[in-house]
């Protein structure tokens, strides 16, 4: 049999076209891998029978010359979107037992596209972590840490997706991101992450965590492959208010697109501290490449980015308690009995959801709650206005902005337990973007002395996610690797 | 500001999560760091700012005022704990 591990999307399409493989000995291939590779926890639910049924519908598609974009693509469907028919549950005991009669749109779109469901991967509870620490379902492993003799969390909140791309489980997988779950994990485990501009991608039947910030994306090993699946991704969607109606690209334009004169604006706020320094060489190193392909490299100021995540974490949970109110026992999910209504809602939920989950509910309902709504939630939701108009402002002079997409590498599980925020701080990088709204894509960039990767961020402009994209491929392209 | 032991159970209570004691200790302690954390906020002048809840700025569509049925009620009923006649079973709630 072939060894399809470190196929990429965009060369599985050719050779399934051109019948070097077929699509159902891609999809066997990766069904036995992942079974070999149990001990990583990459999934919650595998979907095997399904899998093998849509390999053969695909592989009669490419014999009868009806191929779809994705044809006989497996992938990865992150556990946080809703699968008709099989099993959907955010990384929650609350969800357990949870199977939707519906399908979200976002991978209603990919199946139409011809992909393949392999299995729902493992995620932080209700997408809420940074390390994939907080699942009811345990941890997951970065397959990296083999490398190093350590074990190391994947990132988080799409580390199970993340994990089973890096290790070739899958092809590809869908992440979501709503301050950087889609960006920090792919970053950690060496891949391409995209999060979209808010509104790309239908939010229909991807469980809430903070509405005004969820946005679905891809986590592939190439840029060339996260432009695929996010061409198949998005889509106006009616059923979801705040989906975009502006016009889709082709993505794979980004092909044809120059960096050449193209201002590339460097934050000087994004010069942390506690920024590793092989990171910041690395940084330093795609400030020169993009400098060797003709782009203008300027400094810009983004002078609110200290505020971003103490902003997001009054948002976040706020939108949070609201969404998550829905999880009473009484129409789905876990039920724990008891003789009143009251003592029902509070022990179901008590008991339902994760330590971390509570935390941010308790956040949320603190900053949302009688006499402290102004203080917190209010002065929160101008202080995001300040940062988005931040990225408008610079947006008048530069048309990319590159930073790196976290403050340090992959770290070993366990570590970042005992206090919330030095897991938050995690994401500093990744939240200001995504309070603005804005698109953004980590590239693997480099690797640290102990040779764990190192993403690059670039963001864009609203809808632009083809400069962001064709910026990223100028990384993949004079990284060396 | 600070948040002791009622505002935690207030809260807790609010949010219609039950917690024994031991989490409510640990989540005292948490909530205080995390709130003193993002105190740093009141920093920031934000005199004459609109707050921002969305970054959508398309203007939102209407749709007929109809309804739809997409599914029916067995599906629905499938995912509940308990269910009878087609109804969700709740606890008593009038004596």
């Amino acid at each position: 049999m072939n060894d399809f591990e470190n196929l990429s999307i965009s060369s599985a399409i050719e050779g399934l076209a051109n019948k070097n493989f077929t699509s159902l000995e891609l999809t066997e291939f990766f069904i036995k891998k992942i079974e070999k590779n149990k001990d990583l926890n990459c999934f919650i639910t595998s979907t095997f029978d399904k899998a093998i049924e849509m390999a053969k519908i695909s592989d009669q598609k490419i014999k009868e010359n009806e191929a779809r974009p994705l044809e006989g693509i497996p992938i990865g469907m992150k556990d946080l979107f809703c699968t008709n028919g099989v099993r959907t549950t955010a990384g929650s005991k609350i969800l357990e037992n949870f199977v939707p009669f519906y399908e979200s749109t976002v991978s209603n779109n990919l199946w139409n596209s011809g992909a393949i469901m392999l299995g729902k991967t493992n995620m932080d509870e209700f997408a809420m972590g940074s390390a994939n620490t907080t699942s009811f379902f345990g941890n997951v492993k970065n397959p990296l840490g083999s490398k190093v003799n350590k074990e190391l969390v994947p990132g988080g909140s799409s580390g199970g997706s993340a994990s089973a791309v890096s290790s070739g489980l899958c092809l590809g997988s869908t992440g979501s991101d709503t301050g950087g779950s889609i960006r920090q994990p792919a970053s950690f485990c060496g891949l391409v992450g995209l999060k979209p501009t808010y509104g790309r991608c239908s939010r229909f039947g991807m469980i809430a965590f903070a509405s005004s910030l969820d946005q679905a994306g891809p986590i592939t090993k190439t840029v060339e492959d996260s432009a695929l699946m996010l061409q198949a991704m998005v889509s106006f969607d009616k059923r979801d208010s705040t989906s975009s109606r502006q016009s889709i690209p082709d993505f794979s334009d980004f092909k044809k697109l120059s960096i050449k004169g193209k201002r590339i604006g460097i934050p000087k706020e994004y010069m942390i501290d506690g920024l590793n320094s092989d990171i910041k060489k690395i940084w330093d190193s795609g400030i020169s490449w993009f400098k060797s392909e003709g782009a203008e490299i300027l400094e810009i100021s983004l002078p609110h980015t200290k505020s971003a995540l103490p902003t997001y974490y009054i948002i976040a949970p706020a939108e949070a308690s609201a969404n998550l109110a829905r999880y009473d026992g009484i129409r789905y999910g876990f039920r724990h009995n008891a003789d009143d209504l009251n003592d029902l809602y509070q022990k179901t939920r008590g008991f339902g959801f994760g330590k971390e989950v509570k935390r941010r509910l308790m956040i949320g309902t603190y900053v949302l709650s009688a006499g402290y709504y102004d203080a917190y939630y209010l002065k929160a939701l101008k202080v995001r206005k300040l940062i988005s108009q931040d990225f408008e402002d610079s947006f008048q002079k530069c048309d990319l902005i590159l930073t790196p997409t976290t403050p340090n590498v992959a770290f070993a599980i366990g570590e970042k337990q005992t206090n919330p925020i030095e897991m938050y701080l995690n994401d500093v990088l990744t939240v200001p973007a995504s309070l603005a709204g804005l698109p953004a894509i980590s590239v693997p960039s480099g690797f640290n002395s102990e040779k764990l990767p190192i993403g690059l961020q670039l963001i864009g402009k609203p809808f632009d996610e083809i400069s962001v994209l064709a910026a990223g491929a100028v990384i993949e392209e004079s990284r060396g690797f | 500001m600070s948040i002791d032991n009622s505002t935690v159970k207030k809260v807790a209570n609010l949010a219609r999560i039950e917690i024994n004691e031991e989490e409510e200790t640990t989540l005292i302690t948490e909530l205080n760091n995390i709130l003193g954390w993002v105190d740093e906020l009141k920093q920031v002048n934000t005199d004459s700012v609109e707050p921002m809840l969305s970054v959508f700025n398309e203007s939102m569509q209407m749709r007929e005022d109809k309804a739809e049925s997409n599914f029916d009620n067995n599906q629905i009923l499938d995912n509940s704990p308990e269910s009878n006649s087609g109804f969700f079973v709740v606890p008593r709630v009038v004596e």
